[in-house]
């Protein structure tokens, strides 16, 4: 099943090198084998949704794409360089890939602001003014300019959330990956999320994200991966998966999933 | 037509009308004014806290009885009875009149006498302005550290500054200003350097050790954190201390011993640091693996991770423990006594061994608590001003 990932839809850019290419990666957590011969491609701006339910490897498998956790076995290729132990190539990866958590994870000893820029002027060597008003650039995008000098503990979730998305897109990264962005929001609050992520996937960013969130996958995804018990399962474009699944876990996951909403 | 005219007033009626209540449920939240406050005042709250039924009017009245007896007691003995100064004669000062009201009034006369010699020591008497100088320094050391707008870089530069000018102040030498050896120094001075410069070196130390015993790539760096922290902690200050003084010269080759003061300083270093550093790991653990992860994600290092997102949130975190430890090792600093270091105890102690002033410790070491718990007490109100500062602004 997984072999036929890469090929069964031409994605945007398919000519060039892609963003991320997944070979055979296999991890362990101790004995329990949590990603088993996960083969994927992800084109340059391919928009990617991942579901499946919990425990399925899913967060473990975009968590090695940055290397917040490392595989054990198979090849993980993000941008053209190769994740291993080597940390220079890590730090050319960390550089060039954004990610948004699950739990926001913002600083909160920092403003909004110095959240926001702290990582270009260090780690891009952007000098501080260049850095505030691209830090100001991107916030005005998630629409929340006003709130700059508050700190993150004086925001709503959605807002939190907002900011997180704004200061990894400060970094200017090639690649945006999303954690369950909106698990953990108000339902009143993921609508707000859901529509930044929406508006960055009209600039053509390319992005792999985690999410339960089957109406955004519908709206915004290129192809849906479906995962279980830490394989792939079935993937293709929405509209396909979700009217015509293959496979009976599919088929038991979506009628979990719609129950549920 | 006329009926859809009465429609359209019907439901433009409606639409100006307050939007109806669904099925019990009001259109708005009902606000009421906050219910006043019964029994407020003084009288009312010892009522219900003091006086509540006849045990508790009973366990109170006792309890002013022994406070008011206490208080009165000390009040008839410190400062009704007391003797604040005696005549001086030619064959030094007179303490008859001490001797006089020895039991039933306190003896501040002694205070007066000798509070150079408890203050300053052995340091020569004609010299004692600079000693006085250096704890103003240290004072005002004190007093620009906490303030949070002076936290900037500089700051390291002017206790660079200041702990020179202590050091050329207390040796002297230069300047014009007469040699004295570390022997001579005593009192105040040595208590402030041996805590100052303990904390100042011991808190980078226990920073390093802390991320050090957590390093996970680095096991041989682990281990030696481990194996600091774990030897330090089981051995007693006062062991230490005796180490550095007894011990330590008999490994130096003759000729090369450096002084007391400094060997006494590094022993209290390496234990704070040992100290500290649990604590700073305690924050470290405390802190949710999504602050690391985040980091990590920007791509920021393992440094500018560990500066500017780790450590600013783990020491907030232990600010209590951190003050409770600094407290601590300001008070075990008198443990040089026993090795014969003239601190602020150890010159009290020796200021009464005088033979005229003999038997009148109780009012020297009031004193000397007096001096420490001044200390202190800044130091506890201090970090609690800065956690309420932090919990403000980090927190809602």
């Amino acid at each position: 099943m997984s072999q036929a990932v890469s090929m069964d839809r031409p994605h945007p850019g398919s000519n060039e090198q892609p963003a991320i290419q997944l070979e055979k990666v296999n991890k362990w957590y101790g004995a329990l084998h949590v990603l088993r011969d996960i083969t994927l491609t992800v084109g340059q701006k391919e928009r990617v949704v991942v579901c499946g339910p919990s425990g399925s490897g899913k967060s473990t498998m975009i968590r090695c794409i940055n290397r917040l956790e490392s595989h054990q076995e198979g090849r993980i290729i993000v941008d053209g360089t190769e994740l291993t132990d080597d940390l220079r190539a890590l730090d050319t990866i960390r550089r060039e890939v954004g990610m948004v958590f699950q739990s926001f994870n913002l600083f909160p000893h920092l403003t909004i602001l110095e959240n926001c820029t702290l990582a270009p002027i260090w780690v891009r060597k952007m000098p501080k003014a260049e850095a505030e008003e691209l830090a100001m650039s991107y916030l005005t995008r998630v629409k929340i300019p006003e709130q700059a000098k508050k700190y993150p503990g004086q925001l709503s979730g959605g807002q939190q959330q907002r900011v997180a998305i704004a200061r990894a897109l400060c970094m200017k990264p090639k690649i945006m990956l999303f954690d369950e962005p909106t698990s953990a929001l108000d339902p009143e609050m993921i609508k707000e999320v859901l529509d930044t992520m929406i508006g960055l996937a009209e600039t053509g960013m390319t992005m792999v994200c985690v999410t339960h969130e089957m109406g955004f996958a519908r709206q915004v995804a290129d192809r849906v991966v479906f995962m279980d018990r830490g394989e792939i399962v079935e993937s293709g474009p929405p509209n396909d998966l979700f009217e015509n699944p293959q496979t009976d876990r599919l088929r038991l996951f979506l009628s979990q999933i719609l129950r549920g909403h | 037509m006329a009926s859809s005219e009465t429609t359209t007033a019907r439901l433009s009626e409606a639409a100006g009308e307050p939007v109806p209540s669904l099925a019990g449920i009001p259109a708005a939240p009902i606000t009421r004014a906050r219910p006043a406050i019964t029994g407020a005042g003084p009288v009312a709250w010892a009522r219900t806290n003091l006086f509540s039924g006849w045990v508790s009017t009973a366990v109170t009245l006792a309890l002013i009885y022994v406070l008011g007896r206490w208080i009165l007691g000390f009040l008839d003995w410190g400062i009704l009875h007391a003797v604040w100064t005696v005549p001086d004669t030619a064959a030094g000062p007179d303490a008859s009149a001490c001797r006089d009201a020895k039991g039933t009034g306190a003896c501040w006369a002694v205070i007066g006498e000798k509070y150079r010699f408890i203050l300053f020591g052995r340091y020569p008497y004609d010299e004692q302005w600079r000693p006085a100088i250096v704890i103003a320094l240290f004072i005002g050391l004190y007093i620009v550290s906490a303030m949070r707008r002076f936290w900037r870089p500089e700051l390291l530069l002017v206790w660079v500054a200041t702990l020179t000018a202590i050091g050329v102040l207390m040796w002297g030498g230069v300047l014009g200003m007469e040699f004295v050896p570390q022997d001579s120094w005593g009192g105040l001075p040595i208590t402030l350097i041996l805590s100052t410069f303990g904390l100042a070196f011991s808190f980078p130390l226990a920073v390093v050790v802390a991320l050090g015993r957590r390093s996970t790539n680095l096991p041989a760096v682990k281990a030696l954190c481990v194996v600091y922290v774990e030897l330090i902690r089981g051995v007693p200050l006062i062991t230490l201390l005796f180490m550095a003084s007894v011990m330590f010269p008999l490994f130096m080759p003759p000729g090369l011993n450096p002084d007391k003061l400094l060997r006494a300083q590094v022993a209290v270093i390496l234990f704070a640091g040992a100290y500290l550093a649990e604590v700073i790991r305690g924050g470290l653990q405390a802190l949710p693996k999504g602050q690391y992860e985040a980091a990590d994600a920007l791509g920021l290092s393992y440094w500018e991770k560990t500066g500017f997102i780790i450590l600013p949130q783990a020491l907030r975190l232990v600010i209590p423990p951190l003050v409770n430890t600094f407290i601590g090792f300001f008070k075990d600093t008198s443990l040089v006594l026993i090795i014969g270091i003239f601190d602020l105890l150890t010159s009290g102690k020796v200021a009464i061994t005088d033979p005229t002033w003999q038997g009148y410790s109780t009012e020297v070491y009031l004193v000397l608590a007096a001096i420490y718990f001044a200390f202190c007490f800044v130091m506890a109100r201090y970090s609690r001003g800065l956690e309420t500062e932090f919990s403000r602004t980090v927190r809602r």
